[in-house]
């Protein structure tokens, strides 16, 4: 796999003081889907809009498809679209204009029956002809997908696009985006919301006061840092637990009736078979097993809170 | 040159502006005929010459002067503040474009529709007065000239502007002053001593007495002033809008 983009030693520092990025180095790689976790004020925003050239770094370099995000701004830009965060639409123009608008500025001549197809391709193509006033939130936010897509660019970034957005709309974007990947496009998104993170990318960074904390698959990071639980109901309660278990660690439930045994999932053994045999040795008696799995979300929480 | 975004840009500021016909043109056309009708016929037949000129006749360029310079002004500083306001400057800024990209479109289009309007209260005045254009293509030249740079100092009021208040701040409290006081609706030699040495302090002296020159080949300053000065004034807007981009001010942190 090659980069398609590659952040080097990027810094942002805003004229009243405030550092927004501290020193990020990132390398996003051809036709991935990225998923940049971080809570609100990390500088997801700051990073996207950088590389895009909406802000001006103070520090280092970003290369996109190879050309600098500066010096060659226009082949960079060219590459690149761009969905925000915030909801930005002319509220008088009508969906195709706006969308065709979009695709001139990007220097590319007119092509009606592409924008047709990206209108249809969004559930936009009845709404062609309506003022964008009159649209409902979720399909604004397809109005500024739409125009992201309409100069054809190679890489996307979406900026929390599904920030109060219903859980159909959701799905819906995440067809959308498993769409776009299937296409060959990149896709950069950022969110808070771990299971978007968790459902759609093929690796996660995480990203927390101007720094990027850890970016890896998210199968990987999932494997690595997630420990798995078995939770053992057993029929009579137990008062302690008996020193046979002793070396399992297990921890007892408020009422005896269940035990929970916590393993790793990558360890070459997880001690599973053992210990059920050694409970049945010592006279428990099971009536349920249920394993957990942690998610994203807990892993998430224990790196950020452990920079903070 | 990405000419498609300039293209683009201009069609879409155009469409704004006819999208807006009523407000856009007949506007303009009301006030002026207003203007006419109680300047040049109520008021100016008591008046019976200036400079050799009807008086009707005689404010014909001013109140074109007038109509241009605020309706570029304040098409111009929309047209960029606009974008800024709803938050669609974003897709601006991420373009392949560059400031003179930008610039063409909105300025282009701005200009353009000031010269409409320029045009559209000329061929009223056609209706109220006699008129004959003494210099037509320097009456062309300085018309072109004055929507342009006026809707270059509307594009930077637009940049500067933070909230709609401000947008009106600068056309409202000095270009329309400066424009009634510039001789719109008098020559500078009717003014007692002291004040005409204050008018010549007056950029849009110079621009009116221009143009009036290219209708009546009469003149308060003489048409080389007139030039200089505004070339001098396009020069001052390109150079302070080429710093803008350049630096990013109030649009790119």
């Amino acid at each position: 796999m090659s980069s398609i983009i590659s952040i080097k030693n990027l810094r942002k520092a805003y004229p009243g003081g405030f550092e927004a990025l501290k020193g990020v180095n990132l390398e996003i790689e051809q036709g991935e889907i990225l998923a940049l976790l971080g809570p609100n004020g990390a500088g997801k925003t700051t990073l996207i809009s950088t590389v895009c050239g909406i802000t001006v770094p103070t520090d280092g370099s970003i290369t996109v498809g190879g050309f600098d995000t500066i010096k060659d701004y226009r082949a960079t830009r060219d590459l690149i679209g761009l969905v925000p965060q915030e909801i930005n639409l002319e509220p008088f123009e009508t969906v195709f204009s706006s969308v065709s608008f979009s695709r001139g500025l990007f220097g590319k001549p007119r092509d009606d029956a592409y924008i047709n197809r990206i209108l249809d391709q969004l559930s936009l193509g009845d709404k062609q002809d309506s003022k964008i006033m009159a649209l409902s939130g979720g399909m604004k936010r397809r109005v500024l997908i739409a125009k992201a897509l309409s100069h054809e660019p190679r890489v996307l970034f979406l900026d929390e696009p599904t920030a109060g957005v219903d859980v159909e709309l959701r799905k819906d974007m995440w067809d959308i985006v498993a769409g776009l990947k299937a296409d060959g496009v990149t896709i950069i998104l950022t969110t808070h919301y771990i299971e978007e993170a968790e459902a759609i990318a093929d690796r996660v960074g995480v990203i927390n006061g101007g720094e990027i904390l850890l970016v890896q698959d998210k199968s990987e990071l999932m494997a690595q840092m997630g420990q798995k639980q078995l939770q053992i109901a057993i029929s009579d309660p137990v008062d302690e637990i008996p020193d046979a278990l002793s070396a399992y660690a297990l921890e007892r439930s408020e009422d005896g009736l269940s035990l929970t045994y916590t393993y790793d999932t990558t360890g070459e053994r997880t001690g599973i078979t053992t210990l059920l045999n050694d409970l049945a040795a010592a006279g428990l008696v099971m009536t349920d097993l249920q394993t957990k799995q942690s998610s994203l979300e807990d892993i998430f929480v224990g790196l950020v809170k452990e920079t903070t | 040159m990405n000419i498609y975004a300039v293209q683009t840009i201009y069609r879409t500021e155009m469409k704004r502006f006819f999208r807006t016909i009523t407000q856009s043109l007949i506007s303009p056309v009301l006030s002026t005929s207003l203007y006419f009708i109680v300047f040049g016929a109520a008021i100016g037949s008591r008046i019976d010459e200036v400079e050799g000129v009807s008086y009707g006749a005689f404010i014909v360029p001013g109140l074109i002067m007038l109509s241009v310079m605020t309706q570029a002004t304040s098409n111009a500083s929309f047209g960029i503040y606009f974008p800024k306001f709803i938050g669609t400057i974003y897709e601006l800024l991420s373009a392949p474009v560059n400031f003179l990209e930008i610039v063409l479109g909105y300025v282009g289009a701005a200009a353009t529709k000031a010269m409409f309007i320029g045009v559209i209260i000329l061929i009223t005045a056609f209706f109220f007065v006699d008129l004959n254009i003494a210099h037509p293509i320097a009456m062309v030249a300085f018309l072109v000239m004055t929507c342009l740079s006026f809707s270059l100092l509307g594009f930077i009021i637009g940049i500067w502007a933070g909230n709609f208040e401000q947008l009106q701040l600068i056309p409202l409290l000095v270009i329309t002053p400066l424009v009634f006081l510039g001789g719109s609706f008098y020559s500078i030699s009717m003014l007692p001593g002291i004040w005409q040495t204050i008018a010549m302090f007056n950029p849009v002296v110079y621009l009116i007495s221009g143009f009036r020159w290219a209708f009546f080949g009469t003149a308060d300053v003489s048409i080389g002033i007139s030039l200089a000065a505004i070339a001098l004034f396009t020069g001052a807007c390109m150079a302070a809008i080429w710093w803008i981009f350049r630096t990013g001010w109030r649009i790119r942190q």
